[in-house]
């Protein structure tokens, strides 16, 4: 799964618009709908004004509790990576990769995000 | 195929000392060698008698009880309560009540004792009374209905108790001792006088080397207590309290040897004379003393545990220094206090008259040892003199430091570390310091967890402070980081997080992490700090908490202003206050969950929960429910959530308040408060308590007079009784006491603790708080209210000020790119409503 992904990624990947910054929320997430090579997938990207990296995208699909609800998360850093905490069970995904931090086993899809004036685009 | 019968074991006594040995025959498996029968004379199952007083101040049989009837029927022991031993056949082998006859084995006396009635013409009479058993004290609580005033014979420890609870039953009362001062056997003249001032301050008459010669029908009152020298005092009610005396009379009926002034003979393994009869507690006599403390009687029973085990843990005496609170005035004895027991002693004694504090260290003849010591008026350094004496720790070069007022040329208090392993630290359950460290090493992270497996702490609960000290130091020592900071963003408890934001008025979460945040962090938070500051920002300042620098901090209900289920959708809980709703508005209620396809269902709280709602539709669904007059229920927030009533005085025969009127009152007074956890109301019309306010953070309860309150209740993982705070009190001081309260819980308690909690966990419990919220000790009564007002003028319904504002509407999109609602979400129907899948 994760190397099909990979592969997928490599070879299909495109960059399209997403939203808008009006659209999102500082500090904090919203959802989004994104077209992907293995079909539509929901997005949940955060924004954080004034830091390194301004915007993260991640899988919006909660695995532990299979409900649609990260972008609805608390954002923080844990020893210093950025992380959002699933608002049901509050596991947290690391944000740079999509990483569990209680689970070892547990990744998250992520996706390059960028602006391009006020427009939000990402890769997919 | 008859399995040989197990051999019958027989405890006579369901007291304090008699339950903690079925607990401790449980603990070891002795249910498998023997059948269990107890007996037990009163109708209760064992009750702490150590805190009976409390139940003059609100406190049931229930919450006093120390155990359940399912716990015995659990472990197969037969309880049969009610039943009083009348005889013991020890030819036969058998014990009798007037239900018949049951054969025994091996038999335990735990019969304790009786209150000492001295041989006075007249102490028969009506109105005459004891303080011991819980039926005793509602014979004293009936007598005092018609009473005005009352007199309690006995200035010892239980007589001062007694003096206490008459008083608390609005009595005039006076105390009577034949000895010279108050408390004879804790405190020298010097203290006794001390003592004898500061209890006539609270209004008891105290009469000291009295002896009452007669009790005869009185003029202006029931009864006229006649003295030595023809002097006389005119009471409607007296109460026996100078002494106990072991209740031996089935031990001394059937043969057993007992002592000269009575008490049943036991040796170390607590046998009698009969090696088939055990006797434990205050009934039985070790080399010549009665010992009237729980905590030795704790320990026979665990001896006579081991013995009825074949093992040998012999009892060995038992310490009887003691530190008592009575009628709030601190009282502590150590050792040989008098220092008339050992040769040669030395006496330090420091008297401050104004604070009336008074203290005595007696030490060994070379001033090295601390053999003694006596308190009144302030035990701060009980627990320190105790470790010296306790364990033979050498005094400081200048003794008196010990005893000196802090800040001078005073010690420090003994560090835990100062302690050999031997040092004792609970008393009641003897758990040494060596066994908490063991626990410790076997796992224990906190003082919960060394609570649980030790025991400690959880008898008198004396030694919680000093518990918790040496949990924190060997914690620490091991290192295990004791850190009360609140994440790895603020080293910083939640109290001082507020303390800051409240001193400097900061108002954003950004604003706090850049003055106070740690800087190895990115600055973002985390889901702990971040609803917390949010919490405090909000009962401090009170701004709209969909505020765009506040929304990032909440919670994920808070933020959407509804409850998450586990499929994302959310469910809805409008405010119904008191639980009073118009049929207009249920029928509006009907159709909103029928529009939008919710689950319906009656919360415990009084009000109706709307489930299934998806994050689009929350707008629109609180459009419609502002429209027909609702407002929030803040279902979702740690905040209030609703005032249980019951009908009250309006329709119900036995209502004397308007109990629905008051709970709508305080519910609109509160709503909106912002805490560091949720916070439930009760009123009730009466002292039938149908709304179960004694099970909430605020309880009220209607009397003839006003309103009674009770504090930090809690139902739930962990039920816990609310106490008794303040009575009869009218609207106003209701409504004062309640702000003054929460506000100082918001000020002081830890993220995500509720009442119950924050009160077992404060240093000087119930009565520090009594002090703090209607004494005002530290004088912040009024700035309390003036918070407290701050945030009650300044409500406003979030799910109004949210559909207001187009900006903050943005958030309730399911997608920002998509208007088509999440696929994912299914639902089925199951009782003709929709659920989850």
């Amino acid at each position: 799964m994760t190397t099909a992904n990979a592969a997928a990624k490599t070879m299909t990947q495109t960059w399209q618009p997403l939203c808008t910054r009006a659209d999102l929320v500082p500090y904090s997430g919203v959802a989004a709908w994104v077209e992907t090579p293995e079909g539509p997938a929901q997005v949940a990207v955060f924004y954080l004004p004034g830091h390194a990296q301004e915007l993260y995208a991640i899988d919006h699909h909660d695995p532990f509790s299979s409900a649609n609800v990260i972008a609805r998360g608390i954002i923080g850093d844990l020893k210093g990576q950025p992380v959002v905490a699933s608002p049901i069970y509050k596991q947290h995904f690391r944000l740079e990769d999509g990483q569990c931090l209680e689970d070892e086993a547990v990744t998250l899809r992520t996706w390059q995000v960028s602006f391009k004036g006020d427009e939000v685009w990402i890769e997919a | 195929m008859n399995t040989p019968a197990k051999p019958q074991l027989i405890i006579i006594g369901n007291g304090m000392v008699g339950h903690h040995l079925v607990e401790q025959l449980v603990e070891r498996g002795a249910t498998e060698r023997y059948r269990i029968t107890v007996f037990g004379e009163e109708r209760h199952l064992a009750y702490d008698r150590v805190h009976l007083s409390e139940y003059f101040s609100g406190r049931d049989a229930d919450s006093l009880a120390l155990s359940t009837s399912d716990y015995y029927a659990e472990h197969g022991i037969e309880l049969r309560l009610a039943e009083a031993v009348v005889a013991i056949d020890r030819n036969k082998g058998e014990v009798v009540t007037d239900q018949g006859r049951t054969p025994y084995d091996r038999l335990v006396l735990a019969t304790g004792s009786t209150p000492f009635v001295p041989p006075i013409p007249g102490n028969e009479r009506e109105g005459c009374l004891v303080y011991r058993t819980l039926e005793d004290l509602d014979a004293i609580r009936a007598a005092a209905e018609t009473a005005t005033t009352g007199v309690v014979v006995g200035g010892g420890l239980l007589g001062l108790e007694a003096a206490g609870a008459l008083r608390g039953l609005n009595l005039d009362t006076a105390v009577v001792e034949f000895a010279p001062r108050l408390m004879p056997m804790q405190v020298d003249s010097e203290g006794g006088e001390l003592l004898r001032e500061k209890i006539e301050a609270m209004g008891v008459q105290v009469l000291t080397g009295r002896a009452t010669q007669a009790i005869v029908d009185g003029e202006a009152s029931r009864h006229r207590m006649v003295f030595q020298d023809d002097k006389v005092l005119e009471t409607d009610l007296i109460v026996f309290s100078a002494g106990i005396r072991p209740r031996d009379e089935l031990a001394r009926d059937s043969g057993l040897t007992l002592g000269e002034r009575g008490g049943v003979v036991i040796d170390d393994r607590c046998l009698t004379s009969d090696p088939a009869i055990l006797a434990v507690g205050e009934v039985a006599l070790w080399q010549g003393s009665i010992f009237g403390l729980v905590a030795p009687g704790y320990q026979m029973a665990k001896a006579a545990a081991a013995t009825l085990l074949e093992g040998d843990e012999p009892f060995k005496g038992a310490d009887m220094s003691t530190k008592l609170k009575l009628m709030g005035v601190d009282v502590g004895a150590i050792g040989d206090a008098h220092g008339d027991r050992t040769p040669g002693a030395r006496q330090f004694r420091f008297l401050d008259p104004i604070k009336q504090q008074y203290r005595k260290l007696v030490v060994s003849s070379d001033g090295r040892r601390l053999v003694g010591a006596m308190l009144v008026g302030d035990n701060s350094v009980y627990d320190t003199l105790l470790q010296y004496y306790a364990n033979r720790i050498e005094l400081p070069e200048d003794p008196a430091s010990l005893i000196l007022p802090a800040g001078g040329d005073a010690a420090p208090a003994l560090g835990p570390d100062a302690l050999p392993d031997t040092a004792m630290i609970c008393s009641c359950h003897n758990v040494t310091k060596g066994d908490v460290c063991a626990t410790i090493d076997a796992g224990a992270v906190d003082l919960g967890a060394v609570k649980g497996s030790t025991r400690a702490s959880t008898g008198c609960g004396g030694c919680a402070a000093l518990l918790k000290t040496l949990v924190d130091h060997e914690l620490e020592s091991r290192g295990v980081e004791v850190d009360k900071s609140i994440c790895e963003h603020f080293s910083h408890t939640r109290q001082e997080l507020y303390d800051i934001v409240r001193v400097e008025g900061i108002k954003t979460f950004r604003e706090l992490m850049e003055k106070h945040g740690n800087a190895d962090t990115h600055g973002l938070g985390c889901d702990i700090c971040k609803p917390a500051v949010a919490s405090i920002l909000a009962s401090c300042f009170n701004e709209p908490i969909t505020d765009a620098a506040h929304i990032p901090l909440q919670d994920t209900n808070d933020t959407f202003m509804a409850n998450m289920q586990k499929n994302g959708t959310y469910s809805v809980v409008p405010r119904v206050p008191g639980g009073e709703i118009t049929p207009d508005k249920l029928v509006v209620l009907g159709q909103v969950a029928q529009r939008y396809g919710l689950y319906t269902k009656v919360t415990g709280g009084q009000r109706i929960d709307l489930f299934g709602a998806r994050l689009e539709d929350l707008p629109a669904i609180w459009g419609e429910l502002i429209e027909a007059g609702f407002e929030t229920g803040h279902a979702y927030g740690k905040s209030l959530r609703t005032v249980k009533s019951c009908v009250g005085s309006t329709w119900c025969r036995y209502g004397v308040q308007d109990s629905v009127g008051m709970a709508i009152r305080l519910e609109h007074r509160y709503k909106g408060l912002r805490a560091p956890h949720k916070i439930k109301f009760g009123v009730s019309g009466c002292t039938r308590e149908c709304a179960e306010a004694q099970s909430k953070d605020i309880g009220v309860i209607a009397t003839e007079n006003g309103w009674n309150l009770y504090v930090c209740g809690n139902g739930g993982m962990r039920p816990r009784h609310a106490e008794l705070f303040a009575t009869d009190l009218d609207d106003e001081a209701l409504y004062r006491t309640i702000d003054r309260f929460l506000m100082f819980y918001i000020r002081t308690a830890d993220r995500l603790q509720r009442t119950s909690v924050w009160r077992e966990n404060l240093e000087g419990g119930l009565d520090y708080l009594k002090e703090v919220i209607l004494e005002d000790s530290l004088g912040i009564g009024e700035e309390l209210e003036r918070q407290m007002q701050t945030v009650v003028d300044t409500y406003e319904c979030e799910w109004a000020n949210a559909i207001s504002d187009p900006e903050k509407l943005k958030r309730f999109r399911s997608f920002v790119n998509d208007a088509r609602p999440d696929p994912d979400i299914i639902t089925t129907t199951e009782r003709g409503q929709f659920r989850p899948a």
